[in-house]
């Protein structure tokens, strides 16, 4: 009896078309805290702007969307871990290398100060204590909306990588778009002039920067275009961040566009960080990705 | 608490300064496929030695390898590579099927992405220069998973003996408690042909620069050593190979550089987009009515 031998004619640079890199081990926890830890931190600084600028029902709504998010974000990050009952393993080092580290302690700093201001402002105790919360909040918050742009950059990820100088601003636009459009949709419309444009400028800066990471990833980006499991996301995150912004442009100081408009914005949000996550996965599942930048620069070289 | 666990990322490693009088001499795994027969002995010793669990072969269809890929389960994995390709001059031409096995293994990298990126201080640089987790304390937060360039660290998700519902990442640890008592890993001890060879590092260089002459003197154009450079992305590896043709013939990334070299731009521009979100709130606030 003949036995075939399989052999592979197609392409010879890679082994059986397997990717290199391994596919993260992420689960669906993290996208939901990137976008929740984003808009938080971009909350922080809302509610302290409207509060400084005597729009207090604003500053209100903005506080307690800060406060929800950064209530929610250490429960996803523990539940994903292999071993969630080590979590508190996060804090025996702290590791400039590791941007989970530098985050572990921001959030953990931030969500604390937090927790001050909100106790302090509920018991009017403390004037100054208070005060240096709520400007240490603001201070922190930003830097939770872009460390996890950091920390997916920091990875053998092609997409991920080498998107490392435009993540960090693809985040940032869509965590000032979330905490604009949430504030918009519990504040009356007129308290929430701010809101408004922080949600509508914020959507149109993300559509921009995602255009501008793509062109700049070049044939890398592909997993946004046509990857199995990113390009839904992609899609509807691009129409659903659009379709929002135009609605509370259109809309102005009514309401219901406000409502409307502010949660197609948030969807986009949200749609945004599952496209970028799992973009991750496209990118490494097929090795043309690792392969290609690679040999490209190891032949420039000689 | 440490800032900087393998040494400033882009400058000469911590190790083995960081040892002191307790260092010693850097060990590491030469692995010349051209000797490599495809017997997965390696496989199976280090299976046994390191009681990894079983993981249930696949038919792959494609050749004789059906464990796939290095993992949470697998810290020698043998590829063979099936193809048809014009034969040596020397061997009168033609096309033939060429087979070329090679038994992979992490790469204990000088500058390890791994260990980079590890929140809990897990993953860790022995005494001997090699690239352990410390199972103990890792919480299988996963991030070493994809920061690894080639794709070695996995999550373990079988339960097996006393290691219940893991979720701990698992790889090679160059058999650290075999090292350490100055014996020989697994695999390299059961390896029939010495395709896989263990010893202090800069021995190994100098016999892989020797067998690379060899084999190019006899026609071998496509041999090369792969990792043996310091100088190279990730600082030159502590296993290296020779390979008989290009890295991603054999599913190895032809120029491997760790992420963490890129650090200082990755949190330049996290910062630089922190202070533009929070400049963008205020505008908004500040610029215009209610």
């Amino acid at each position: 009896m003949r036995r075939e031998t399989a052999t592979t004619p197609a392409d010879a640079a890679s082994y059986y078309g397997r990717g290199i890199v391994k596919e993260p081990v992420w689960t669906w926890e993290i996208p939901w805290y990137f976008w929740a830890g984003g808009t938080s931190g971009a909350s922080s600084v809302l509610a302290l702007s409207a509060r400084r600028a005597g729009n207090h029902r604003l500053a209100r709504a903005a506080h307690a969307i800060a406060l929800a998010g950064f209530a929610v974000s250490p429960p996803l990050l523990i539940k994903d871990l292999g071993r969630p009952e080590r979590f508190l393993n996060m804090l025996r080092v702290f590791k400039v290398t590791s941007p989970m580290s530098v985050g572990t302690w921001l959030l953990s700093a931030t969500a604390t100060v937090n927790g001050v201001a909100t106790a302090l402002s509920a018991t009017g105790r403390l004037p100054r204590v208070r005060h240096a919360a709520e400007w240490s909040a603001a201070a922190l918050g930003p830097t939770i909306s872009t460390y996890t742009a950091a920390l997916l950059a920091d990875t053998s990820i092609p997409v991920w990588h080498e998107a490392r100088h435009e993540l960090p601003f693809v985040f940032a636009a869509s965590s000032a778009a979330s905490a604009g459009a949430a504030a918009a949709m519990f504040v009356p419309p007129e308290d929430a002039a701010p809101a408004r444009r922080l949600a509508i400028g914020g959507a149109v800066a993300e559509l921009g920067l995602v255009e501008l990471m793509e062109k700049r990833l070049g044939p890398l980006a592909e997993p946004y275009e046509g990857g199995r499991r990113a390009a839904p996301y992609a899609k509807a995150a691009k129409a659903l961040t659009a379709a929002g912004a135009a609605t509370m442009l259109l809309g102005g100081r009514r309401r219901p566009a406000a409502i409307v408009g502010g949660a197609l914005v948030l969807g986009g949000a949200i749609a945004e960080r599952w496209a970028v996550f799992r973009a991750g996965w496209d990118s490494a599942a097929d090795p043309k990705y690792t392969v290609g930048p690679q040999r490209a620069r190891a032949d420039a070289r000689g | 608490m440490k800032l900087f666990a393998s040494g400033t990322v882009n400058g000469p490693a911590a190790y083995p300064d960081s040892y002191g009088a307790e260092a010693r001499e850097r060990v590491g795994f030469f692995t010349d496929t051209s000797l490599c027969i495809g017997c997965k002995a390696c496989e199976v010793a280090c299976k046994e030695w390191n009681l990894v669990p079983t993981a249930d072969p696949v038919w792959t269809g494609e050749s004789y390898d059906n464990s796939r890929e290095l993992g949470a389960n697998r810290w020698r994995h043998v590829a063979f590579v099936e193809q048809r390709v014009p034969l040596r001059e020397a061997d009168a031409g033609g096309d033939a099927l060429r087979w070329l096995m090679s038994s992979d293994v992490c790469k204990h990298c000088t500058h390890a992405g791994c260990l980079d990126v590890c929140p809990t201080g897990s993953l860790i640089r022995t005494e001997l220069g090699t690239v352990v987790v410390q199972e103990d304390v890792c919480n299988g937060c996963g991030y070493c998973v994809p920061a690894c360039p080639f794709g070695v660290l996995d999550q373990r998700h079988t339960a097996y003996q006393e290691y219940e519902e893991d979720g701990r990442v698992w790889k090679c640890t160059l058999c650290y408690d075999r090292t350490k008592d100055g014996l020989e890993p697994a695999c390299s001890k059961a390896c029939p042909t010495d395709s896989i060879q263990f010893g202090p590092l800069d021995e190994l260089r100098q016999r892989a620069d020797e067998r690379l002459e060899r084999l190019q003197e006899e026609g071998w154009t496509g041999a090369q050593l792969y990792g043996r450079d310091p100088e190279d992305g990730v600082g030159g590896f502590g296993a290296f190979f020779l390979l008989l043709d290009r890295p991603e013939v054999y599913r190895l990334p032809p120029d491997p550089v760790v992420p963490t070299r890129h650090l200082p731009q990755i949190y330049a521009a996290a910062a630089t987009a922190a202070v533009a979100l929070a400049a963008g709130v205020v505008g908004a606030v500040l610029g215009g009515r209610r």
